[in-house]
């Protein structure tokens, strides 16, 4: 039980600990794409330290929850995303770890943030929050049936279990596996406000979205958002990351050898994929706001295709 | 059906054609869709060589070669020259969005996948569902030519289509050489043929959007 709650409470200080290290790795390879110097792997830290220290400044006409939603925020990422397996699996809440739910706390935290944007009322955050909205009423039913593919495949949606099934290898290469896979990338990009959807670098008007929504925060405030999106795509990489490259996750009761080979598998994983994300954004365009529906449409018609393909080939 | 590592990655590879289809339905941009038609080819010549290796059959080796070498290299630059020469890569042209397209497409792999689960009842289920792929591919690439306007398109469509004949024949045991290699040079015969047809359109309508002739049979839309 001790041993249970030492391992969440590392889990929960290593994933925030972490991201913005992994949000500095990819601004950094990015840079180094373009044959720039880029900033050093730190400055993020060094950014939300600046951003905490310096005054809060409130627009006159925010309301209390203008003040509350960057809290209510940063808890709901941070509880999803130490509730994902990352180098263990045997953590105190485990048993709560279920994708459906880690969706529906991403879920709130958005709709809150939607929320903050259009507190204020200006016409930044207005048009910030409609087009969140817009792409959350896509990607969330992509998601949902890439948890269907995967929940029928593993037989559970809780995520400690579904890691513990693919890491047997039991189910060997699955056409709906790699189609799940593929849509899940799609949405993870669209979620985290990556390139080809938004540019997190950006604050041109009309290309923005996530920035246009926090425009009007400052301060401590603007530091808890930073950190709660650099938590949301170091969650969606260690989500990928246990459930279609589930090697070195330490089990229930691993000893602390075990645990520290996961440990550093999960950094090599992290690795990884922010060097992935890094490439892959280097290499393509910004597309328009309005072809944001076909992309997220095709992750979603992906997601549907492993579903359907799942029960075709089951039934017949 | 499970652990079977060199029957999955059949499966995978076949699975992949699909989706590369899919990709295809999606670009509309003609260099991105010469791209991905070379991708096609570069799965399907993968495809046909696992087969090969799977079924210890050496003249697959060389059906994967023609694949790799005419329908990944020599086609995808000759129709690169030929949009170059045309001057149109920066045309758009489809007759239904890539949304209504993407479903659709959805429905014909449905329709593949019933049809072909139904009628190959006591096959074994991997080679069913590849046959599966393979007709969705064929169907894909009907979708494709019917939903561009453009006939560069149409004839990546075509091709496509094409492709998917190939993968049902290899997934298939015992197609003879002669048959493939035949299906493969009437494609290349159609393809300069096609090839020639485009220029002689090009020149006659100073447009390769096959809604002109339409127009010049005097029909109304």
């Amino acid at each position: 039980m001790i041993r249970d709650l030492a391992l969440q409470g590392a889990q929960m200080l290593a994933v925030v600990v972490l991201a913005p290290l992994l949000t500095g790795l990819v601004r950094k390879m990015k840079a180094r794409l373009l044959r720039r110097q880029g900033p050093p792997l730190i400055q993020p830290y060094r950014d939300l330290i600046r951003l905490i220290r310096k005054e809060v400044v409130l627009a006159e006409g925010a309301s209390w929850l203008f003040r509350v939603i960057p809290y209510i925020i940063f808890a709901g990422t941070w509880v999803a995303a130490s509730l994902v397996p990352t180098f263990g699996s045997g953590l105190l809440f485990s048993w709560s770890a279920d994708l459906i739910a880690i969706i529906a706390l991403l879920g709130s935290a958005r709709f809150f943030l939607a929320l903050a944007g259009l507190d204020v009322g200006t016409s930044f955050g207005g048009i910030g929050s409609s087009r969140e909205v817009m792409i959350a009423s896509l990607a969330e039913p992509a998601m949902l049936m890439i948890v269907f593919t995967l929940a029928l495949i593993a037989g559970s949606t809780q995520l400690s279990t579904m890691a513990a099934y693919m890491a047997t290898g039991e189910e060997g290469l699955r056409v709906s596996l790699g189609l799940a896979l593929l849509a899940l990338i799609m949405v993870a990009i669209a979620e985290n406000a990556r390139i080809p959807i938004d540019n997190p670098a950006t604050h041109l008007e009309l290309t923005m979205v996530h920035e246009a929504m926090v425009l009007e925060y400052s301060g401590r405030h603007l530091a808890l958002i930073d950190l709660t999106s650099e938590l949301k795509l170091l969650l969606y990489i260690s989500v990928i990351g246990c459930l279609f490259a589930p090697w070195g996750i330490a089990g229930p009761d691993a000893n602390p050898r075990a645990i520290a080979i996961g440990f550093v598998a999960y950094l090599a994983k992290l690795a990884v994929g922010g060097l992935l994300l890094a490439a892959f954004e280097t290499a393509i365009a910004k597309m328009r706001v309005f072809r944001v529906p076909a992309f997220l449409g095709a992750a979603l018609m992906l997601g549907l295709l492993g579903t359907l393909l799942l029960f075709v080939s089951g039934s017949l | 059906m499970r652990g079977n590592l060199a029957f999955d990655i059949a499966h995978m590879l076949a699975g992949t054609l699909v989706l590369v289809s899919f990709m295809q339905l999606y670009q509309d941009r003609l260099y991105a869709l010469l791209n991905i038609y070379a991708l096609h080819a570069l799965v399907l010549a993968a495809s046909v060589a696992w087969q090969a290796f799977i079924q210890d059959a050496p003249h697959l080796y060389l059906t994967a070669m023609i694949a790799l070498v005419f329908k990944a290299i020599i086609i995808p630059v000759a129709l690169h020259r030929i949009i170059v020469k045309l001057g149109i890569h920066r045309e758009i042209e489809t007759v239904v969005g890539v949304g209504p397209a993407m479903l659709l497409g959805m429905g014909l792999v449905a329709l593949a996948m019933v049809v072909m689960l139904r009628v190959t009842a006591e096959a074994d289920p991997l080679a069913r569902e590849d046959l599966a792929f393979a007709l969705s591919v064929v169907l894909l690439g009907l979708l494709m030519m019917v939903t561009r306007r453009n006939a560069v398109s149409q004839v990546i469509g075509f091709m496509s289509l094409e492709n998917g004949l190939v993968l049902a024949a290899t997934g298939a045991k015992g197609m003879p050489l002669v048959v493939e290699i035949s299906v493969a040079f009437s494609v290349l015969i159609a393809f300069i043929v096609i090839g020639i047809f485009l220029f002689r359109i090009r020149e006659r309508f100073d447009t390769v959007d096959v809604q002109a002739l339409d127009r010049f049979r005097g029909e109304r839309r």
